[in-house]
């Protein structure tokens, strides 16, 4: 079942065996004639993050759908946090997906709900959570975000930025070992993708949350992996750039025609010679 | 040629397919945890409630023009005093159910397309499976079961309306005896009719609900095709009201008389 990898290979240098908390194995998924995903592996280890780049419709964001069981392969096998995915009726992978968040493209927000109902839409529906104690979480994952001062606000009143950074307190409110980011920085302006960024750093180092991100902002990519976030003596947080040991946790997939074309660190692809990874980093 | 139908059955068996497995799903997930309580309150608020004034008004002209209609022709007879007889008969039977019906189809299959099209095309329905939510059990459930039980609730009021209505025009411009009027309603409604009246609404409730769910769940494209769903909804709906009302009369008629 085991698929090599880097993660796994720089663990088995440190001395330290981690059980796999995301496994693709020869998965593949067409639409028709239409060959989407073609024999794509891989294997994720906790705390890391996995961040798949592709042209459009090059079947990034269709990974991200099959992992939370919203659809399912032709063949191949999707393993998620031990559970076997794939083979899974839709009740059974309710409680999947309740170790999994995820932020949509455009956010996905419940457009009739409040900021707070949103946030915490899933402790107050599918948990017996009372209510004040829900109430404490969303205030407390909003003021992570720091978007503490828009709870009560609707979706429509807030900007695309602070949309996708609710989206993100959404997905983490519940406490998931995985985090799922589709597009969550396209459309926004360089400052408030660094923000969004920012966000993603800080769950992955701070919470330990596991992310897979599947952008094609080659400059959120490469932030995202080389960044780290400490929490100083003083309680604050600070984001600065990662050390090798740390920017080896980060993997960069890169889709091609339905396949993967390449698999390594952001060392890596920058250094690759392959003629379409360089086109598409220009 | 042979290729359009061909890909136009298969479209339409699909589309059929579909509609069967949601009704399934439905039905599963009405009678299995977790139910969500605050949805159905809430839609048989905005289904119940909000249908209430266009029911009313719908209800009271019918029965008034009905009433009217007849007037003129009961008089060739010198059968004006059984005008409460047909206007009562009519509306509880026949006109009260489809006539609710079609502006149920109207108000509530159109809002339920357009609100779960839009949810599909923002990416809201996966996010709530995303969260652990069905959103069969979260929209569509609450949504049908407010859709049959107050469909025949939202009937009744019409026909009491209708027949109201009916009673102005009777009295005031029929110049027929109030007292007349009523026992003419009395006399010429039997319970089968009453029953007819009142099976055939959760029937329609029941399909236009249904099929606002299926179409808007099945809403693809952006706004367009929100648009395209809601159209649908109304025009399969209301279509649907019209055929049903047929089939349930003919099996009532089979059954009851």
């Amino acid at each position: 079942m085991a698929v090599e990898t880097r993660g796994a290979a720089v663990l088995e240098a440190r001395g330290e065996v981690q059980a796999p908390v995301l496994v693709l194995e020869n998965v593949s998924l067409a639409f028709d004639e239409h060959v989407v995903l073609r024999d794509i592996s891989f294997t994720l280890l906790p705390g890391h993050s996995k961040i798949i780049l592709g042209a459009s419709g090059s079947g990034k964001s269709t990974i991200l759908k099959l992992i939370l069981g919203l659809l399912k392969p032709d063949s191949g096998a999707i393993w998620v946090n031990g559970h076997r995915a794939d083979a899974m009726s839709e009740p059974e992978l309710m409680q999947v997906r309740s170790g999994l968040g995820m932020v949509f493209q455009e956010g996905a927000l419940f457009d009739s709900l409040t900021v707070a109902e949103n946030v915490g839409y899933r402790l107050y529906e599918e948990t017996d959570l009372p209510l004040d104690q829900v109430r404490q979480r969303v205030e407390e994952v909003l003021g992570f975000i720091g978007l503490a001062e828009y709870i009560d606000r609707m979706p429509s009143e807030l900007s695309g930025g602070q949309r996708r950074r609710v989206a993100i307190a959404r997905a983490m409110a519940a406490k998931p070992a995985i985090l799922l980011y589709d597009e969550a920085t396209t459309g926004l302006d360089p400052i408030t993708a660094t923000t969004v960024d920012e966000e993603i750093v800080k769950l992955r180092d701070l919470e330990q949350v596991t992310s897979i991100m599947v952008t094609h902002q080659l400059r959120d990519a490469f932030y995202v992996a080389t960044h780290e976030a400490v929490r100083r003596d003083d309680g604050l947080i600070r984001i600065q750039p990662a050390d090798e040991r740390k920017c080896d946790e980060a993997e960069f997939i890169m889709l091609k025609d339905g396949g993967i074309a390449f698999e390594g660190n952001a060392a890596e692809l920058r250094a690759s010679q392959d003629l379409y990874l360089k086109t598409f980093l220009s | 040629m042979l290729t359009l139908l061909v890909t136009w059955a298969k479209a339409a068996v699909l589309e059929v397919q579909e509609y069967v497995r949601l009704q399934a799903a439905t039905w599963r997930a009405a009678v299995t945890r977790p139910f969500y309580v605050h949805d159905v309150v809430e839609q048989f608020e905005q289904i119940g409630i909000g249908s209430l004034t266009v029911v009313v008004l719908t209800g009271f002209f019918t029965g008034a023009v009905l009433a009217l209609q007849t007037g003129i022709t009961l008089d060739q007879f010198g059968a004006r005093p059984f005008v409460g007889r047909l206007v009562s008969a009519s509306m509880v039977k026949e006109l009260g159910p489809v006539l609710t019906g079609l502006m149920l189809a109207g108000r509530v299959g159109s809002g339920i397309a357009a609100e779960l099209g839009s949810m599909v095309v923002t990416d809201q329905i996966n996010a709530l499976r995303a969260l652990g939510t069905d959103p069969v059990r979260k929209l569509v459930v609450p949504r049908v079961l407010a859709g049959f039980f107050m469909a025949p609730v939202l009937t009744i009021i019409a026909n009491t309306v209708g027949v109201v209505g009916g009673w102005l025009i009777a009295v005031f411009q029929l110049r027929v005896a109030s007292s007349l009027y009523w026992s003419s309603i009395v006399e010429g409604l039997y319970f089968q009719d009453a029953w007819m009246g009142l099976i055939k609404p959760f029937c329609l409730g029941y399909v236009i609900v249904t099929i606002g769910c299926h179409v808007g769940l099945r809403a693809r494209g952006g706004t367009q095709g929100v648009g395209r769903a809601t159209t649908n909804a109304v025009v399969a709906s209301s279509v649907s009201v019209i055929a049903v009302d047929f089939f349930v009369t003919r099996l009532l008629i089979t059954l009851m008389y």
